[in-house]
């Protein structure tokens, strides 16, 4: 039983390795739990996930694989009517509630939601507890909640009954969701590079014993400087626009970089980079500058990084005056290529997820000009994009 | 050997489940968790609770792995020498046990904590791989094999500043405190201020959880900044209308400097209670 666990934790792609797998096998032969299903759980879950960014997943493959289990030992999944019936009523506003009306009454939308949840207990695992996620179900179209309507177990007769990986606690620690200024930290901190530069000060013992043996045993002290995270940022937001959408992400993404990084430089750009860039969005049109001097001033060691949703026409990117803010003399892509000339290392990141990608013509224009080098600002996205500016610094 | 929580730590189920399993099955256990959630309280509990004596390693940015083994003191040696003092011709004499190598031939087991391992070079966890799977280790200077009389019992917290590495967390169990809930956090309060006023306790809880609630805050109030607020609140002997009002999101807590420790926080709160006000 517990190989088969294993492998499906597998399949969930959990790094999970067989000296773990070995090590919660001892943990239940010298009886470090009851034999009981939650402290099961826990035990397994310490032993096996080593990242709070996994429970999630763990939790999902824990309930999907242990959910005959849970049935056998008598601690079935039937939900109150009642219990739905109260829980929908406070969400649910007049307007919304007319509407039901017309569908044919409060009883018959309940009766249909019980027998959808019936259907749903059959046809597959794990999936009886959500319903109406989608668009297909009346359930979800309502929207009393957007998620649909969750049940649980927590609020059914059975208090002892509830099921931690049902809770999906750490969900937003997974990380295929989106960021959170915490995650995006995280998957900076890929990129920090340490090294020693600046005043000596500190004592370099291995270069002091050498030299004072070299020296027939008289001291000759050597000093070096402190190690410091030296990795040069350089950040161009695009602004406005249909960026407005993703303005949020883009703050909390800044404001982790910049905490992050103490060489950061950042400018805001609109829809494609041309002639002239902004640091303050407020003062756009009185203190700009000039991109010309941006690649003067800051050295080939920094690195580029671009976020924006790359969402225009393509005429904005390839043809000169084609900028919808001013008669641009040259195109986007000139500037793009004078930029990845100057620094090597440059990634674009693109809030927009990566399944449309294919069907904007301008993000595939941008991503041919950054060499493939688009990745989305998912925590495992922005875990890409530090590892390829990280790895093979020259 | 079992660790049930103490009168002064409140361990939910899963952490006391996690601890006894450390301890059975001589595993070094990984804490992770918000700051101020007691990552480093929990050894210390922990070897109080057993009667064990504790040994605390803290790192820092220039630790090294080597430092808790033990160090070379070359350059006393090199002095001495050139003093002329008989103790240089035995080596052993310049060789500095580090926490490790106490922990490993102390007289009965110990608890040793590696405080915050994340601070360390990105090396650091590997250089004590076999050290904290075999625990022992090869003195190279005095040619001496130091070996665990009894194996410590190892606690690591991580602020979560580095990644550490896959074989390094192989070898350890892993658990993550969360963020107590209201009812746990009643309890803890409850065991560092017994006898505190309900409805003062009560008061300032929702306006500690509220708090948390804000959107944007650097730094969230965290179990830590609730317990030195308290204590101020007790000692100031603020008045329980001063926390109360019919619209709290209109009023600034008491001592809020307590709770937010980043000055950008208490702005952006002042600013959000500010425009809260105005908005009525």
């Amino acid at each position: 039983m517990l190989a088969g666990f294993f492998l499906k934790l597998k399949d969930a792609k959990l790094p999970v390795s067989i000296k773990e797998y070995l090590t919660l096998i001892e943990g239940m032969s010298k009886h470090v739990i009851s034999p009981s299903i939650d402290e099961f759980y826990y035990l397994s879950r310490m032993t096996l996930v080593k990242d709070e960014s996994n429970f999630d997943k763990f939790d999902r493959a824990f309930g999907e694989y242990f959910k005959g289990v849970e049935s056998l030992a008598g601690m079935e999944a039937d939900i109150p009517l009642e219990w739905l019936l109260k829980q929908a009523e406070l969400n649910l506003s007049d307007e919304e509630k007319a509407k039901i009306e017309a569908l044919g009454g409060w009883e018959k939308l309940m009766e249909l939601l019980k027998k959808r949840l019936e259907e749903q207990k059959e046809r597959h695992q794990g999936g009886s507890k959500w319903i109406g996620t989608a668009g297909t179900s009346p359930f979800g179209a309502y929207g009393y909640n957007p998620e649909g309507i969750r049940i649980g177990q927590e609020g059914s007769r059975n208090r002892s009954a509830v099921k931690v990986w049902d809770k999906r606690e750490y969900q937003n620690l997974d990380d295929s969701v989106e960021l959170g200024t915490r995650n995006i930290k995280v998957a900076l901190r890929r990129l920090r590079k340490f090294a020693r530069e600046g005043a000596p000060e500190e004592l370099d013992l291995d270069t002091t014993i050498d030299k004072t043996a070299r020296n027939a045993g008289w001291l000759d002290l050597h000093m070096r400087p402190e190690r410091h995270n030296t990795v040069k940022v350089l950040l161009f937001l695009d602004i406005g626009g249909s960026m407005d959408d993703h303005i949020k992400l883009c703050r909390e993404l800044f404001s982790a970089t910049k905490t992050e990084f103490k060489h950061m430089e950042y400018f805001y750009f609109h829809n494609c980079l041309y002639d002239f860039v902004w640091k303050d969005n407020r003062r756009r049109h009185a203190e700009r500058t000039r991109t010309w001097d941006i690649l003067h001033k800051y050295g080939h060691d920094y690195k580029l990084i671009f976020v924006g949703d790359a969402t225009m026409s393509p005429y904005e990117i390839l043809q000169p005056g084609g900028s919808i803010e001013y008669s641009n003399d040259e195109a986007g892509s000139v500037w793009i290529k004078r930029m990845l000339d100057v620094y090597h290392k440059a990634v674009w990141l693109n809030p927009e997820p990566e399944e449309i990608w294919p069907y904007r013509q301008s993000i595939g224009i941008l991503r041919e000009l950054m060499a493939g080098r688009m990745y989305p600002t998912t925590i495992e996205g922005l875990e890409r994009a530090m590892r390829y500016l990280s790895q093979g610094n020259k | 050997m079992r660790f049930n929580g103490s009168d002064t730590y409140v361990a939910t189920e899963d952490l006391k489940l996690a601890v006894n399993a450390a301890i059975t099955l001589e595993r070094p256990l990984l804490i992770k968790g918000e700051p101020g959630t007691g990552k480093t309280k929990l050894a210390q509990e922990v070897a109080g609770a057993l009667r064990l004596p504790l040994l605390e390693w803290h790192i820092k940015s220039t630790t090294k792995a080597q430092q808790g083994l033990y160090e070379y003191d070359a350059v006393s040696r090199l002095r001495d020498s050139q003093l002329g003092d008989a103790r240089v011709q035995d080596i052993a004499n310049y060789i500095v046990r580090g926490m490790l190598w106490q922990a490993l031939t102390s007289d009965k087991p110990v608890v040793l904590l590696i405080d915050e391992v994340d601070k360390a070079d990105i090396e650091f966890p590997n250089d004590l791989l076999r050290e904290l799977d075999r625990m022992e280790f090869y003195v190279y200077e005095t040619r001496e094999l130091i070996r665990a009389r009894h194996r410590p019992i190892v606690f690591i917290t991580s602020n979560n500043e580095k990644e550490l590495p896959d074989a390094f967390l192989r070898r350890c169990f892993f658990h993550y405190i969360r963020f107590p809930d209201k009812e746990t956090m009643e309890r803890i309060v409850e065991v560092h201020y017994p006898g505190i006023k309900k409805s003062l306790l009560r008061e300032a809880m929702e306006v500690f959880f509220e708090m948390r609630e804000v959107p944007g805050l650097k730094k969230k109030p965290s179990t830590s900044e609730l317990l030195d607020w308290l204590k101020l609140l007790l000692a100031e002997d603020i008045p329980l209308e001063a926390l109360r009002s019919k619209d709290r999101r209109t009023i600034i807590p008491p001592l809020h400097g307590a709770l937010l420790k980043n000055e950008q926080d208490v702005h952006l709160f002042e600013r959000l209670v500010f425009m809260s006000r105005h908005a009525r």
